[in-house]
């Protein structure tokens, strides 16, 4: 059998993979847009009287019930507010009085540049506590790894967010405190991102730079810590597969390094199943950012969400909620599809 | 005393109850042996003991306080020894008190979600066909929505307040019940015993009810056990936002809310609730770890 042919067919089945996972996406995708719109429609508040107050006639009334479409059966309804949303337009914010779709993608690149460092960290650290603790397991340090990962997943992190800003901020003064940048180095960059480190640090505004760092570390690593807890457990449960395996047995007998055969042959096997776990980590992070904001002042989808919520404002709440929904699903897919893609045995199958 | 253990771990049990709590009591053994897990199962059971007796346990009135002599007190002042909060109450008695609700949010949750999730999760594994894949696809569109931001548009649209946010909460925590529920379903329904209870002409609910569910359970209480930290610590989450348990009932997400604002010079006030949340909720994690160890039997060596 020539190469192109196994090639040819490892493509067809991932195609075939891609098709069925889209056909599964798209009917979550519908689902997720009938849960939000039904979620709006059990809404206690009446969504004519914040329209024309408490003071209007009974005729003015009806004539915005009537401009708002709540006279139509449910289902037209939803099909309306369907074809909006793939317009992108989830109506206006009753607090921003601007459209919902401007205001999250305003608040978007916040959150997206706190959980792209969280999950830097998360990962960096993770992966090698994780191999270290199944190279050492029962020893002290898998236990002490054990702990670091339950402490992780028994700590609210609100709370946590609160002891950190009260030690490093308030006591110790290391860090910045709450925001995503002083103002005073407010207007030494232009945001054209979104993304602070990114546009203070291609801008070459250093010190602007060092003082977006200084607000970002302590939230970043809060969130990281999260994943890392996640992360480090998942590593070394796949580490100890891997090194039970006989292939590393072989690897040993004709004399490979003790720390190739951990880092580059186990760890290049484990990899695949992890890359799984990093992308759901990172879908994670997307919920975790929700408290995690609201205690940092950080002013992304997670706090647009909050507001919106103490607010009644419940266009901007399910606007936010199928966003955050819809990337949920996008990297559940994605990282269902790169395993696809990475596993080597999957490629095997017919 | 060895007379009693001498009949539970008799090889040959005389009666099926014998062998039901012989089965019981071997599991307990194996089960003490983990120290984590009975460490965790300890602060479980002080859990439950301070909210049974928090009336007697907790020293001073947990809803009002003397606004002008134990205003903020500091933690191990005399009679106060976690300190007092911005309305002169006592953090520990409000702290017993809290015990009940969390208690009861994790009870009320476990309660409602389990049972729809085995429901959801033996009928479309024991029926197969249309029936599992709409059960199966309306379960993935729920887990689809990460879970505090369900339970957000939940309680946003059911209104603040802790009977919403426990309902709130089930809602969002009964799918993956419903997954191991019909992975089990799968591996047993065509054993034969189930064909010979079929032959003996028991109907459909009465083979899911009573024969599928009891061999799913011991998976879906340790997966119920291992939830029940993030369902406290959603639950909480809740609190903090001031969309579950409202003022003034000393919920412990709602202290922890109600002293940021004065972390700096009066830190206690928001510390020690998140103490309790965290011991809890580690409680809950290290019981179902020891749980997962001894139940599930794929596990054992």
């Amino acid at each position: 059998m020539t190469t192109r042919t196994i090639r040819g067919r490892r493509g067809a089945l991932w195609l075939r993979k891609l098709v069925s996972t889209l056909g599964t996406v798209a009917v979550t995708f519908l689902g997720l847009l009938v849960v939000t719109f039904l979620i709006g429609r059990v809404v206690p508040v009446d969504p004519v009287l914040s329209v024309v107050g408490d003071r209007a006639t009974q005729a003015q009334y009806d004539a915005a019930y009537h401009a708002l479409g709540l006279d139509k059966p449910l289902i037209e309804q939803f099909w309306i507010w369907l074809q909006k949303v793939f317009q992108g337009d989830f109506g206006t914010s009753n607090l921003t009085t601007r459209p919902i779709s401007q205001d999250i993608a305003r608040v978007f690149p916040a959150t997206l540049e706190l959980a792209t460092v969280s999950i830097v960290i998360g990962t960096a650290f993770g992966i090698p506590m994780g191999v270290w603790a199944a190279v050492r397991q029962g020893k002290l340090i898998d236990q002490i790894v054990r702990v670091v990962g339950l402490v992780g997943y028994s700590a609210p992190v609100f709370w946590l967010g609160l002891m950190g800003l009260l030690l490093f901020y308030f006591k110790l003064d290391l860090i910045s405190g709450p925001g995503r940048v002083d103002i005073s180095y407010e207007y030494d960059f232009t945001p054209k991102t979104g993304l602070f480190l990114l546009d203070t640090a291609m801008q070459g505004a250093w010190p602007a730079f060092r003082n977006v760092f200084s607000h970002i570390i302590l939230p970043a690593s809060l969130l990281g810590y999260l994943s890392l807890a996640y992360i480090s457990r998942m590593t070394r449960s796949f580490m100890l597969n891997e090194l039970a395996q006989e292939y590393i047995t072989t690897a040993r007998v004709k004399g490979v390094p003790e720390w190739r055969i951990i880092w580059v042959q186990a760890l290049r096997n484990a990899a695949v199943p992890l890359v799984t776990v990093v992308a759901l980590s990172y879908a994670n992070l997307l919920e975790g950012s929700v408290l995690t904001e609201t205690v940092f002042a950080w002013p992304g989808l997670g706090q647009y969400l909050t507001n919106s919520l103490q607010n009644a404002d419940m266009n901007a709440v399910l606007g936010g909620t199928l966003v955050i929904g819809a990337i949920f699903v996008g990297l559940n897919m994605f990282s269902d599809l790169l395993y696809t893609l990475l596993d080597a045995r999957t490629r095997n199958q017919k | 005393m060895s007379m009693t253990r001498e009949w539970l771990l008799s090889d040959q049990p005389v009666s099926r109850r014998q062998a039901r709590l012989g089965q019981a009591y071997r599991t307990w053994l194996d089960f003490r042996t983990n120290g984590l897990a009975m460490f965790g199962f300890l602060i479980v059971l002080v859990l439950v003991l301070l909210a049974v007796f928090a009336p007697w346990l907790a020293p001073h009135d947990p809803l009002v306080g003397d606004l002008n002599t134990t205003r903020l007190l500091p933690p191990l002042t005399e009679g106060y020894w976690l300190g007092t909060d911005d309305q002169g109450r006592d953090i520990l008695s409000r702290l017993i008190y809290g015990s009940r609700i969390t208690l009861a949010v994790v009870a009320l949750v476990a309660v409602i979600a389990t049972p729809v999730g085995l429901l959801v999760g033996t009928t479309a594994g024991y029926f197969g066909g249309w029936v599992d894949t709409v059960l199966m696809r309306f379960t993935d569109i729920v887990l689809a929505f990460p879970k505090l931001i369900l339970a957000l548009a939940f309680v946003a649209a059911l209104g603040p307040g802790i009977e919403n946010a426990i309902i709130a909460i089930s809602i969002t925590a009964w799918p993956p019940y419903a997954r191991l529920a019909r992975a089990e379903t799968l591996t047993i329904r065509n054993s034969d015993f189930i064909a010979a209870t079929k032959l003996q002409g028991a109907s459909s609910a009465r083979i899911i009810w009573k024969h599928i569910v009891p061999l799913c359970m011991s998976s879906v209480i340790v997966r119920v056990t291992l939830d029940m930290a993030g369902i406290i610590l959603t639950a909480a989450g809740l609190g903090f936002l001031g969309l579950g348990a409202q003022p003034p009932q000393p919920e412990w997400g709602a202290m922890i809310a109600g002293g940021r604002n004065f972390l700096v010079d009066y830190w206690w006030v928001a510390t020690m609730p998140g103490l309790a949340i965290f011991t809890v909720s580690l409680g809950f994690n290290l019981l179902g770890d020891g749980l997962r160890d001894v139940l599930d039997p794929k596990r054992q060596k």
